[in-house]
Order: structure tokens, then sequence, then C-alpha cells
């Protein structure tokens, strides 16, 4: 078999074998392919093999947006191929490099092509190009001998063949269109091409039968086998992504669309946030509020900031449909678990965004929730489009006095229940007074997530320390007024960030000694109090030296 | 592929189950790519033959053992097969299309419950593998311990879900067992030993042993019960790409709850075990 087969086109299926919620399971020179069509009518073509024990993603679930699959619920997202969840770890956001391998996938013609690396255009079929998709014939035969025999058959039948491997083909033939009855043409290709079957099969049985081809199993990365390392990426934007759509959905809330003209965007999970690179030089993090399966666009939601300092502003105002932004790729550091027997979901105002997208997700799996959403006033509440999806889940609690919400939110959380998770995120003092709440109802610290937007505490950057890296034997000095991350990235190590003001995650890293002087808002207080972990953006020393995990 | 590797060649391999041996039907089966019959002669005694050689031969917990090879060391002892207040039965014998390295590790696999043994001994949305202990023994047993998972039926004598706690064993390469909480009896574990025979590199048949604690037990859903499990995950077992069992740490993507599983292919690579498996690159094949 000449290698340069993998570069050409070949219909692997007929477009009527990808029925909705269905996984069609292809082969082409020796390759299986999990071909499946999602909701959104994206037809993917994917290595039939999980990346993580192997198994047929043929075998798996096709829930309209996602792959799972049956041995161990690894979720995968329509289009990117990328897994975004994990059931035996809960808790952990799956890295963003666990993507399946998948292949250029094409509908047209009523077939579904698809070449490990085809490119550039399909075959011209000419005036077959709206020809009947006759009934596809499987044979035991190599493909080159299924073409012989194909010659001086129909000359009003196009024909195709598909070299599943190197003794397995299947015939698909395009009939042009005639006055003859659909039906009538459809029986006799097929009766007479099961009759041609049973010759050639004949034909093959009588030679010696090729070696089966042995595809190869590409490598998975080996950041994925070895303990995890720390990223060498820093505040990049890594894409540019155009502004598709731009619309008001509540008062002072606008939603964007981006996408991406050029490539792929990466996988998102549940919480993920984005780094946006504005054109006057501001970086800020939204949340994606995107469902499950949603991975040709990204949308977020924007607030209107009374006090912004350019942020909102200019995305209220300057941005337009058609402007290009860099964006960073999506980073969760606010994972969503879905092992809760119920997960309670409470949103303040813009807060709705990161939650928005993780009930969208547990809403697909089936997974029990509550969604509450207090909001000043009906014309503020945003993506109530969503939120009315969700039917009796959802409950809306307008224009609260601060007293009456902690009322609500006592009563909301006033049975504590360890199989329970609760997911808070919105204005500062509301997201202090859930916490406060939870923790005197009897809610366990691990059982409540939450994410703050901004970090308001007047950072301290008084004093100097020294800094030790374990694992790369460097020791450096933090003076007054600089932080960890600045003076790691001074000395040339990539440390990742995203607010740089103590309130995403993205900057963590582990601490074997000293004592740390947290003035993060990510950390839980129990986080806090093991003392090995620090947010490097903002947090320093109490002691003379702190001893890094890198 | 023939099996020049003395570790599994010179050792004991189970053949058949005494249960459908009888005077008057012979067994013909298959280990190592050998056929091998295995028959009970006029005084009861069990011959095993491979063309026309008589080959080493015992009976024991049930099963009819046999090497191809000279067997360095005896077969694995079972204490638990030895105590009387337990029923010491087998599980049935399932021929399984797939490396027998693969089924060692999904038998020491918790990830796939809630997913492949749905409603038994797992179910969403309780899916979290916790952390667990794994450790190599001066016996050079793989030895897997804490091993904690919620259950909605671990048993045929469950009567609600539990949290379970298993232990388990790998003694010998085709050769694994668990134990784990009795639902009845506070403090006892049940024991399950799979002794596989390889039959080729991609094929093997899968023999169980069932060392279930009495009380509250009846003998006839100890089998239902194991062959209800290991039909679940037959299907699972047959859908993997490739057979064998890839031992180069970049073929699949190991995770945390895989610990286990990490260990095992390391002493299988440590081993040169390469019989149903497909050795890491720069290694010997």
């Amino acid at each position: 078999m000449t290698p340069n087969l993998h570069s050409h086109w070949f219909p692997i299926a007929s477009s009527t074998d990808l029925v909705p919620r269905h996984v069609y399971q292809a082969q082409l020179l020796g390759r299986e392919f999990a071909v499946w069509r999602a909701d959104d009518g994206y037809v993917n073509v994917w290595e039939n093999r999980c990346l993580h024990r192997g198994v047929r993603l043929s075998i798996g679930i096709n829930d309209g947006r996602e792959l799972k699959c049956q041995y161990h619920g690894w979720r995968y997202a329509n289009r990117t191929a990328g897994c975004t969840y994990i059931p035996a770890h809960p808790a952990d956001a799956p890295a963003r490099t666990i993507c399946n391998n998948t292949y250029p996938a094409r509908e047209a013609h009523g077939l579904i092509w698809t070449g490990e690396h085809a490119s550039g255009s399909l075959p011209d079929l000419g005036c077959f190009a709206d020809g009947i998709v006759l009934r596809p014939i499987p044979l035991n035969a190599p493909a080159e001998m299924v073409s012989e025999s194909l010659e001086g058959y129909d000359s009003d039948v196009f024909f195709l063949v598909q070299p599943c491997d190197s003794n397995r083909s299947i015939i698909r033939g395009l009939a042009k269109p005639s006055k003859r009855d659909r039906l009538d043409l459809l029986r006799y290709h097929n009766f007479a091409l099961q009759e041609l079957r049973d010759h050639i099969e004949g034909q093959a049985a009588s030679q010696d039968t090729p070696e089966p081809l042995v595809p190869i199993i590409s490598q998975v990365a080996a950041e994925l086998v070895d303990l995890p390392v720390l990223h060498t990426i820093g505040r990049q934007a890594d894409f540019t992504v155009t502004i598709t759509n731009k619309e008001t959905v509540a008062e002072d809330v606008v939603r964007l669309r981006l996408e991406s003209l050029t490539s792929v965007l990466p996988t998102f999970q549940p919480g993920a946030h984005i780094d946006l690179h504005l054109q006057n030089g501001l970086v800020r993090q939204y949340s994606l509020t995107n469902g499950p399966g949603e991975t040709d666009h990204y949308t977020i939601g924007v607030k209107r900031e009374i006090e912004s300092r350019g942020g909102s502003a200019t995305i209220h105002d300057h941005l337009r449909v058609g402007d290009n932004l860099a964006i960073s790729a999506p980073r969760n550091n606010f994972p969503l678990r879905r092992d809760a027997v119920r997960t309670i979901f409470i949103a303040g105002g813009i807060g709705v965004t990161p939650l928005i997208s993780m009930a969208q997700a547990l809403n697909v799996q089936g997974l029990d929730f509550a969604f509450h959403y207090f909001v000043q006033s009906e014309t503020r509440a945003a993506f109530s489009q969503e939120l009315h999806a969700f039917n009796e889940a959802t409950t809306f609690h307008i224009n609260l006095s601060p007293h009456a919400t902690s009322e609500e939110l006592t009563h909301i959380l006033s049975d504590p229940n360890p199989t329970y998770h609760i997911y808070v995120c919105g204005p500062i003092p509301m997201l202090d007074a859930t916490r406060k709440i939870a923790k005197k109802q009897g809610w366990d610290d691990e059982q409540v997530h939450f994410e703050y937007f901004k970090n308001t505490n007047k950072i301290n950057t008084e004093g100097s320390f020294e800094i030790d890296l374990a694992r790369s034997a460097c020791t450096f000095t933090v003076s007054e007024g600089q932080s960890i991350l600045e003076v790691l990235r001074s000395n040339g190590i990539n440390m990742p960030s995203s607010c740089e003001t103590g309130a995403c995650g993205t900057c963590r890293c582990g601490v074997i000694a000293g004592e740390i002087d947290h003035q993060d808002v990510y950390l839980t207080d129990s986080e806090k109090a093991k003392g090995n972990t620090i947010m490097t953006c903002v947090s320093r020393s109490r002691s003379d030296r702190l001893i890094l995990d890198i | 592929m023939q099996c020049t590797h003395s570790f599994l060649f010179d050792d004991w391999h189970v053949v058949a189950d005494m249960e459908l041996l009888t005077q008057q039907t012979p067994i013909a089966t298959t280990l190592f790519e050998s056929p091998v019959t295995v028959q009970c002669d006029d005084n009861g005694t069990v011959i095993c033959e491979c063309k026309g050689s008589a080959l080493p031969t015992q009976t024991r917990y049930g099963f009819v053992w046999t090497s191809l090879g000279e067997p360095a060391r005896d077969i694995v002892h079972i204490p638990e097969a030895y105590e009387d207040d337990r029923y010491v039965v087998s599980g049935g014998s399932f021929f399984v299309r797939t490396s027998g390295l693969r089924v060692v590790e999904n038998f020491l696999d918790m990830g796939h419950f809630p997913f492949v043994h749905s409603g038994w001994l797992g179910d969403e949305p309780h899916t979290e593998v916790k952390p667990y202990e794994v450790t190599l023994t001066e016996e050079n047993e793989i030895l897997a311990t804490e091993c904690y998972f919620h259950q909605p039926v671990a048993s045929p004598t469950a009567t609600g879900g539990i949290e379970v706690e298993y232990t388990y064993r790998v003694y010998r390469p085709f050769t694994v067992a668990l134990y784990k909480t009795n639902p009845v009896c506070d403090g006892r574990m049940d024991y399950i030993v799979l002794f596989i025979q390889p039959v080729s590199p991609e094929t093997c048949v899968v023999h169980s042993l069932l060392c279930y604690v009495k009380e509250g037990m009846k003998r006839s859903d100890l089998r239902w019960f194991m062959q209800l499990i290991f039909s679940q995950d037959k299907p699972i077992l047959e859908n993997q790409i490739p057979r064998r069992l890839p031992l180069d740490p970049r073929a699949e993507t190991p995770i945390r709850a895989d610990k286990v599983a990490i260990v095992y292919r390391r002493w299988l690579r440590d081993h040169n075990v390469s019989y149903g498996a497909i050795p890491a690159q720069g290694d010997p094949r």
C-alpha cells in the first residue's frame, strides 16, 4: 500500500449513517474511526480509541455535545476532541492537552469523507455530484481488485472504493439521477452489486490473503505521563479571535461571541476563564459561558463596571463586531465536580457567568442542581434564556437588601448535606456572606467552591525575603514593592499568570517550607491554613525564607 | 509467537475447571498457543498432554494445573481456600479475546465501576477514586491497599449502598486477587482470585475462584454474581485497542487512579514479560 494514499480523501460513511446520537465505526487503511455528528451538525472523525485505556469510542455515548467513553466516563468535546471531565478525579480540571486524535472531515454528496492527512478539495464528481447514494457494499477483497472488477459496470454509476484494510473494502456508489423510480434504482444496484461481490470475494479467496495493515498508534504527550510539570506559558495571548456578535443581554451587560477564523479554539471546561487583551493594553479575565460541546466559538458576558478603569467601558463602548482580539487559552481554576448528589449554584449579578456554563453541563448530563440568581432587578438579569431552560431548578431573587439576601442564603443553605456541593460567584460582600453562612450552618470548607472576580484586599508589599527554588536550586531575593511572580519572571522562570491580583488562581505554586503571608482571595481558609500553596502574584513571606516547589 | 520466557513458561497455569471434567469428556484447550488435552483416567487421575507428551499435572482449588516447562515454584498458596466458613467455588471460565494482562489490569481498576457495573459495583455520580497505597512486597508481589469505593450492591448479600474497602494483590503476571469488605460480617473480607490461562498473546481464558464468607450467602448466588459482573467487563475488554498491553509509558494516558496499573506495567517491564504485551520503545522484543 503506497503511503501517499493517506493524503487522499476517501468516503468512509454515508451521511445517513450518522443518525442523531449515534457513533458510527469506520475504517480506512487499517485505522479505525469513531464518526459522530453533534447536535449542532458538526461531523467528528476521531481515532476509535480512548486515550486513557484504548477502548473503542464507537461503543461510547454521543450525548449530542460530547462523546463519553464507556469504560471510565471520560468526556471529549465536540469538534476539538479535548477531554473535559475525568470522573475518577472530580475535583481536578483535566489537562487541556488531553486530546484525542482527530482527522479531517468533510460532508458532501451524501457521503462523509476523511483521510489521515487529507487536505485540499474533494475529488470532482462532475455530473454525479447530486447522485443517489447507493447502499454501501462491504466485501473481503483488496481495494485494487475491487476497482478493477467495477470497470465495465453501468456507466450511470460512479464508484468510490474505500480501502478499509488490505483485504477489506467497501463499494460506495453514486447513481446519476434519472427518471427511474428511486427505490427501484436502489434495489436494482443492490442486487447487481451483491452478485458482483460474490464474484470478487471468490476471486480474492483464491489468492493469498495480504497481511492486515498495522496503523501506527501515536504516543501521548510526555507531560501527560510524567508528574505534572509547571506550564511554560506566562501571561500570553495565544489566539486571535474575531467578535462575530455583540448583544445587550441585560441592562449594562453585553455578550460577546468570539470565533477563530483560522484555527480550532482549544477545549474549555465549565468554570474556565480566558484573558482578553484589549487594544488599549489592558488585560481582563472573563469566564466562558458556553454550554458543553459549543466548541466553534467562545461567549463571554461583560458588565459595565461603574468604576471601570478602561476594561469593561472599552468593551461596551468601543468594541464592535468584526474587531479582532488577542486571547489566552482557557484556564480552569474553578473546576466543577460532577459527583455531587445535588449541586447548589449561587450567583450574584454578573457572577452568573461561570455558573451558567457549569449548570448547562450538569443539565445536559441530567444531574441534579438548583440555581439561585440574586440580581438587582429583572432588567439586570442576564442569560435569562439559559436560566429558564433549567425550568424549576432556577430561582430568581430580585432586589433583596443585604439583610434579606442573608436570610435567603440562610434558608438555601439550611440543610447541610455531605453529598452536596455549593458553587458561588458574585459581588464580594455576597461571596463573603455566603461562605460565612455556609460555615455557620455546618457545611464543610471543601463543599463550598467560590470564585472572586477581583481581590479588593489592600496588598501589602512591604518587607523583603528570600525564595529558594527547591527543584531548580536557585535563590532569589524579593525586595519591597516586588512580587514573587515578578522576581521569578525577571530571572527567566516562566510562571503562568492571569489576573495578577490574587483572584484567579493561575499563578499557584507549591510551598515546601516557610510561613506564608496569604493576601489572595482564591484559596480557601483551610488551604491557607495548610500553608503548602501560595499565589505568587500577591502573597509574600512572613519568614525570612520561603522554599518553593519549582 | 512462541513463549520463551521462563518466568511465565516454567510456571503452573490453570487449563481446566475440574467441574467440567469427567471420564467421558476429555477437554481440549490451548496454552501459549500449544494444544493441551486434559483427561481423567479410570482411577480418577488427571493427565495433561501436549502433542502426545505428558505434562506435569496437579489439581488444586478445583482446577487442573499444568506447565509446558519445568515449574520453578509451586502453585500460588491461597489460605482462604482452606477456611471452613467460606464457600470455595469456581466462578466459571470465560474465553476473552484480549491479552490476559489487559484482564489483570481491568481487575485492578476501580474507576470503571460506576460506568461498566452501574447499579452494582458503582453508580454515578459517585465516581471518585480516592488516593490509595501501592507497595511491592518482599515476595515480589504488588499490593494495593486502602482502596475505598462507594458501591450500591457490593455483593449478593448486600442490602444497600456501602463504602467498600478493597485490597488488590498481583501474585504473578497472570494471577491476581482481591479482598473486599463483606457487607454482613464485620471485619471479614471476601476473596476472589483470577487464574488467567494465556491461550495466545491476544486471547485468554479467565478462570476464577471465589472464597466468600458463608454467612447469609447462597452458593448459587455467588457464581451468578461473578458471571453477571464478568459479563459486563467482557465487551469492554474485547474493545480495547491494541489487544496487547502496551508497556510504553506514553502509549496510553494514566491518571492518579491508575497508580496500581502503572506499577503493574513497570513490574512486567522489569521482569521482561512480553507475552501479551507490546514492549516499550527501546526494550528488547
